[in-house]
This record gives C-alpha cells, sequence and structure tokens, in this order.
C-alpha cells in the first residue's frame, strides 16, 4: 500500500494539451474517485500513474518515490481495464496468475494466492475456463482477480463497471466497497456514474477541462459544490440553475430571472445588488403545494414517476426546472401549482461560476 | 417470401459452382492428363478421362528426370522465405501498428512504392548486384530476392492483424509486469497465430510458384527451382505433356498439405473473448 502524489501535472498529445496542472495528494488507503464529462482526461491521468502514458511537465510519486521515468511493470500497480482487457488464449487460472508467474513466484505460492482469491471473488467453478466462455460479469471479477492476486501499491480503476447492466452492477459497486475494506488499499476509480462516485469515495475529484475543479468527500461536493460545473455534474436529477440578476433592497432581496420574473427571495446572499448571476436548487429542495408568503405559481410540463419518488418538469415562465418529491399525491397532477425555493437550500454563483 | 428466398438461394449456390467448376478445371484437367498413358495421349480425342488410366508419367519424372532436385530446391528455397519474410514481417507489423516514430510515413511509402514496379524492370539491376556477390546461380541469393520482395505485403498484412488486437491486452500485460517485448511474444504473438499462418501461406505459395527470378538468375539445373524445372520438359521440338502434368501434380502436393495444416489457424478467430462480449 502506498500514498500517491500527483504534482502540477501537464499532458499534451502534440500541441493539443488534455491535462492543464493537476495537483492531488492520495492518501495511503484512501479510495478517491475522479469524475468528469467525457473528454476531460481522467482516463489520461489514470494512465499516466500506471505509466501507460508519458507525462509532459511535473512529478508523480508513489510511496514517495519519483515514478516519472520507471516503466509500467516497476511501479508495482495493478489496473482494471474497461474492456477487461482478459488474456483470450489462457485460462481464469492462467489470467489470473500470469503476473506471479512473470514475477518467478513459487508454484504453491501462486498456488494458494489464486485459490483464495477466486473463492474471495466466487471464481471456483471456472478457473479452467477461457475468457470467452464467461459471461460479463464473471469476466470483470476474473479481472478483478487478476488485480487482486498480487497485491500491489494501488489499485487504478478505469470505468470497471460501465459494461454491465444496471442490476449487476450495483452488485459489484458493493463488492468493490467490501474489497476496499478487507484490503484497504489505495485506490483509485474513474467512473461516469453519480451513484458509483458518491457510495464508493472517500474523496471525489470532479474533473472538467483537464483541471480539477473541486476535491472533497462526497457529501461536500454534493451540498456545497464549488461552481457550477461541479453543481450540475453531481446529482441526478441534475441541479435547477435560474440565470437572472441579484437586487438587493435592505435586508430582503429579489432574483430577477432573465425572463422577467422576479423571485423573493427572503434574505441576503454575498453578491452585490445588480450584478447578473445563477441561483441553483436541488430538485428535491423545490418545495411543491407550498403555502405562505414567497411562493409561486408554476405551470406544470411532465410529471416522471420513478417509483421511488416522482420527478415534476415545471415551468415559471419560460424558465423550465425540475422538482423531486416523495409525496403520491403529485402524481396526477396538472395545471398550476405554487412553488416555493427555501433560501436556506439555494446556492448562488456569480458571475465567474464560482459559489458565493 | 419463402419461394422468392429459395430461389435467391439456389442461384447463389449455382453461381458458387459455376465459379468452383471454372476455378478447378484447369486443376482436374493437369490431373486428367497426367493419367494418360502416352498412347492414348494424342489418339483418344478431347474426352473427360481416358479410358485406361496409367502412372508411367510419375514414374519416369521420379525416376529419370531432375524433378526430386528441383523439389528439393523448391522446398528449400520457398520454406525458407516463408520462414525469413513471416519474421520480419511480424516485427515491422507489429512496430507499424503500434509504435509512432520519427520517418515513419516516409517508411510506408516507400514500402508502396517497390510494390509499383513490374518485376521485370528490376531483374538486370539485380542480376548486376548480386553477380559479383557470387550469388546468382544460388539457393540464398534467391531467399534474399524472394525475401526482400515480399517483406513489404507480409508486414502490411501483419499490421493489419496486430491493429485487430485491442491494446489494452498489451497495456495488462505490462502492468502485469512484463516488458513489451514479453507482452508481444507472450500475449499478442499467440493471439495473431491466425495472421502469422495466412503470411506464412501467401509468401510460401507466391515463392514456390515464382519463375522469373529464378529463370534468370539461376543457370544449369543443380538449384533451379521446379518452376523453372517444369520448363525442361519443353525440348525444342515437342511438349512433354503428360511427364510435365505429371510433375505439376507432385508440385501441387506440398502447398496442399501447407495449407491443410494452418487452414485450422486461418479460420479461427482467437481473440474472442477478450474484450467485453
Ligand atoms: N492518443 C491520443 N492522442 C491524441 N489525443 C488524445 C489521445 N488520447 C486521448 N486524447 C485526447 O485527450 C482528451 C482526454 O482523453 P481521456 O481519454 O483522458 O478522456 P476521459 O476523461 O477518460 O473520457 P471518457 O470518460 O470518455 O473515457 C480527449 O480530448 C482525447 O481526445
Ligand atoms: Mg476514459
Amino acid at each position: 500500500m502506498a500514498s500517491i502524489d500527483i504534482a502540477a501535472i501537464h499532458k499534451s498529445y502534440g500541441i493539443h494539451p488534455v491535462l492543464h496542472g493537476i495537483d492531488l495528494e492520495i492518501k495511503d488507503g484512501e479510495f478517491v474517485v475522479l469524475v468528469g464529462p467525457s473528454g476531460c482526461g481522467k482516463s489520461t491521468l489514470l494512465r499516466m500513474i500506471a505509466g501507460l502514458e508519458a507525462v509532459t511537465d511535473g512529478e508523480i510519486r508513489i510511496d514517495g518515490k519519483r515514478v516519472n521515468d520507471l516503466a509500467p511493470k516497476d511501479r508495482d500497480i495493478a489496473m482494471v481495464f474497461q474492456s477487461y482487457a482478459l488474456y483470450p488464449h489462457m485460462s481464469v487460472a492462467k489470467n489470473m496468475s500470469y503476473s506471479l508467474r512473470l514475477r518467478k513466484t513459487a508454484k504453491e505460492k501462486i498456488a494458494s494466492v489464486v485459490a483464495s482469491a477466486a473463492t474471495k471473488l466466487g471464481l471456483d467453478p471456472l478457473m479452467e475456463r477461457r475468457p470467452k466462455a464467461l459471461s460479463g460479469g464473471q469476466r470483470q471479477r476474473v479481472a478483478m482477480g487478476r488485480a487482486i492476486v498480487r497485491e500491489p501499491k494501488a489499485f487504478l480503476f478505469d470505468e470497471p463497471l460501465s459494461n454491465l447492466d444496471a442490476r449487476l452492477r450495483e452488485q459489484m459497486r458493493a463488492e468493490i466497497k467490501k474489497l476496499h475494506q478487507d484490503l484497504g488499499a489505495t485506490s483509485i476509480y474513474v467512473t461516469h456514474d453519480q451513484i458509483e462516485a458518491m457510495t464508493l469515495a472517500d474523496r471525489i475529484v470532479a474533473m472538467h477541462g483537464g483541471i480539477i475543479q473541486q476535491v472533497g468527500s462526497p457529501l461536500e461536493l454534493y451540498d456545497n459544490p464549488a461552481n457550477l460545473f461541479v453543481a450540475g455534474f453531481i446529482g441526478s436529477p441534475g441541479m435547477n440553475f435560474f440565470e437572472g440578476r441579484y437586487l438587493a433592497t435592505g435586508d430582503t432581496a429579489n432574483f430577477a430571472l432573465t425572463g422577467g420574473i422576479v423571485l423573493p427571495l427572503g434574505g441576503t446572499a454575498k453578491l452585490a445588488d445588480g450584478s447578473r448571476a445563477t441561483l441553483g436548487i436541488r430538485p428535491e429542495h423545490v418545495i411543491l403545494g407550498a403555502e405562505g408568503p414567497d411562493t409561486m405559481m408554476a405551470t406544470v410540463d411532465l410529471v416522471e414517476p420513478t417509483g421511488f419518488g416522482i420527478i415534476v418538469h415545471l415551468k415559471l415562465g419560460p424558465v423550465a426546472f425540475k422538482a423531486f418529491t416523495l409525496d403520491r399525491r403529485f402524481l396526477g397532477m396538472h395545471g398550476e401549482v405554487a412553488v416555493k425555493l427555501p433560501v436556506p437550500n439555494l446556492h448562488f454563483f456569480n458571475e465567474e461560476g464560482r459559489k458565493v | 417470401m419463402t419461394a422468392k428466398r429459395i430461389a435467391s438461394v439456389v442461384a447463389h449456390r449455382l453461381a458458387i459452382l459455376a465459379y468452383v467448376a471454372f476455378a478447378l478445371f484447369p486443376l482436374y484437367w493437369l490431373l486428367k492428363v497426367s493419367v494418360t498413358p502416352n498412347k492414348l495421349l494424342y489418339s483418344e480425342g478431347i474426352k473427360m478421362w481416358p479410358s485406361r488410366t496409367s502412372f508411367e508419367h510419375f514414374e519416369f519424372v521420379l525416376k529419370h528426370s531432375d524433378f526430386p532436385v528441383f523439389f528439393k530446391n523448391s522446398l528449400i528455397v520457398s520454406g525458407s522465405t516463408a520462414i525469413i519474410v513471416t519474421v520480419l514481417a511480424s516485427l515491422a507489423g507489429y512496430a507499424m501498428s503500434r509504435f509512432d516514430f520519427r520517418g515513419k510515413y516516409w517508411i510506408v511509402t516507400l514500402m508502396l512504392l517497390t510494390q509499383m514496379f513490374p518485376l521485370v524492370m528490376l531483374v538486370a539491376p539485380i542480376f548486376k548486384i548480386l553477380s559479383p556477390l557470387g550469388l546468382t546461380n544460388s539457393l540464398t541469393g534467391l531467399v534474399i530476392v524472394y525475401t526482400a520482395f515480399n517483406v513489404p505485403f507480409a508486414t502490411f498484412l501483419m499490421q493489419s492483424f496486430f491493429d485487430g488486437i485491442p491494446k489494452d491486452l498489451e497495456e495488462a500485460a505490462m502492468i502485469d509486469g512484463a516488458t513489451q517485448f514479453v507482452a508481444f511474444r507472450q500475449i499478442i504473438l499467440p493471439l495473431t497465430l491466425p495472421g502469422i499462418a495466412a503470411t506464412l501461406g501467401f509468401v510460401f505459395t507466391a515463392a514456390w510458384s515464382e519463375l522469373l527470378f529464378s529463370l534468370m538468375l539461376i543457370s544449369g539445373n543443380d538449384a533451379a527451382t521446379f518452376p523453372v524445372g517444369l520448363l525442361s520438359f519443353v525440348s525444342k521440338f515437342s511438349v512433354d505433356f503428360g511427364q510435365m502434368m505429371a510433375a505439376g501434380v507432385m508440385a501441387l502436393i506440398p502447398a496442399c498439405l501447407f495449407f491443410l495444416l494452418i487452414q485450422r489457424y486461418l479460420v479461427q478467430g482467437l481473440t474472442a473473448g477478450a474484450v467485453k462480449g
């Protein structure tokens, strides 16, 4: 097990810059999840840590030792690929023992390590099969098994579950978490999946355009997003945004939406009077059927039951937004409904998109 | 719908049958003439099968001609060429497929360029180059020439096979602790066996049936390959068709054996199951 330090990492492919100075310190035993939209450089960063991609500038240290120029085989890390990358001409047992055989480990040691990994992953009856005779979930397990037999310094995962169906993904997610609790290995995990990120991570690293946007615990990112990007990326259904102008009048303030509607805020925010800003609120914080002051009438556009709750698509004038509720009374709703945006749950973002 | 489908299937099969018959008829004729006794060869007219067959031509060719020497020479030349070319093309094709290096574009262009010249143009210069080196009239010289001419195409062929193997596999091997070369040898190469078999087969047959260079570079019977040897059945006044065809039939045997040997790999999709299914 080891810590991983990433200092001022830059990466360019030819003249195209992909990563613009990444700084990240990963503690021994930590589970870090990289999230971000497609093409933001998550895989590139992971592959640089693995040694599969050259570092353009900056330094990567594993266990305090600079590894920039070490070959992948000398870094002592394991990686699980999105495609699993199982060796098709080897049996499951051979796939799992390949790394140990390359290291000339004693035969008895290999047999016992592979057997215990197989038991842990429920692969015992499949050991003599070739990968092509396995289901997607079983292949995934073999890929995991191949990584754990070696007890490497760190595990890297590049979207390991994205080829599985939803049910299996849920199951494997839990198994990965359990595995991490058992082994306590430093892990870096790349995913598109919100839930995977939230449930697995000790810390989430949100990336966009080759830059780290925010690093923090899952709930920190959820409750207190640093900017518009993180606010919109974390959470599903995503946060609602209203663009407009902040108008302060004494100790209460209003928010004038670009469509002409004025939202009463019932409190103030740290914004200059008259400045352009974006207001954000998570769908589950929108109160439907509200009474009392500061309520507004919104038009119901569409009602989506998810089983667990209900997503209501609403319109305030021309501005569309969503509400999420567990109250089944709203299932048959149409026409107009009174909504309230409670001030404690509002997020304000200034013109540059930073949270204030 | 079904009637239409059946009709189209039948038409399809008939077309294939016609093609196969067209392609195989010369081989059939070769066989037929080779087993026709000399007496009947000119007297019977055109018949699909002679009224009496005999192996006299085969016997003569094996016992009283230089054919066994030609045959051995051809085997040596074609076999060595196929092996050398395949080894070179595997390494070069892998480099083309996986590495980015300076001048790659120019090397590819150059290799394509070499494929554009008619071989006849090159006979004289090659003779000029080889003769002071003592490589004319030698099997080694032939192997060198054939290798040079076959490597570019074989490299492209191998490259396309390597391109078809996911890069993840050798990256996984490298993370597992292999060097790039070990990953190539232990992971990629076994998966390229169909490609290697195809390349071996292609080069072997190309060298086996090559006539022009063999004819120009080799004089005398000691180092002649069998296509040149076949010409020895053509004398000034007559052509001994029966013996020539018998030699031709025997010359087919190694090529057939070779393809029987490798066809298992040709049809096999070894990469199945490597990545997600
Ligand atoms: N070999 C390469 N040559 C040139 N550009 C590349 C190369 N590999 C990746 N890129 C570029 O680098 C950027 C980051 O790619 P990367 O694969 O890291 O994205 P990602 O965040 O993993 O995306 P995804 O979620 O879709 O996997 C992309 O814009 C991509 O086009
Ligand atoms: Mg990726």
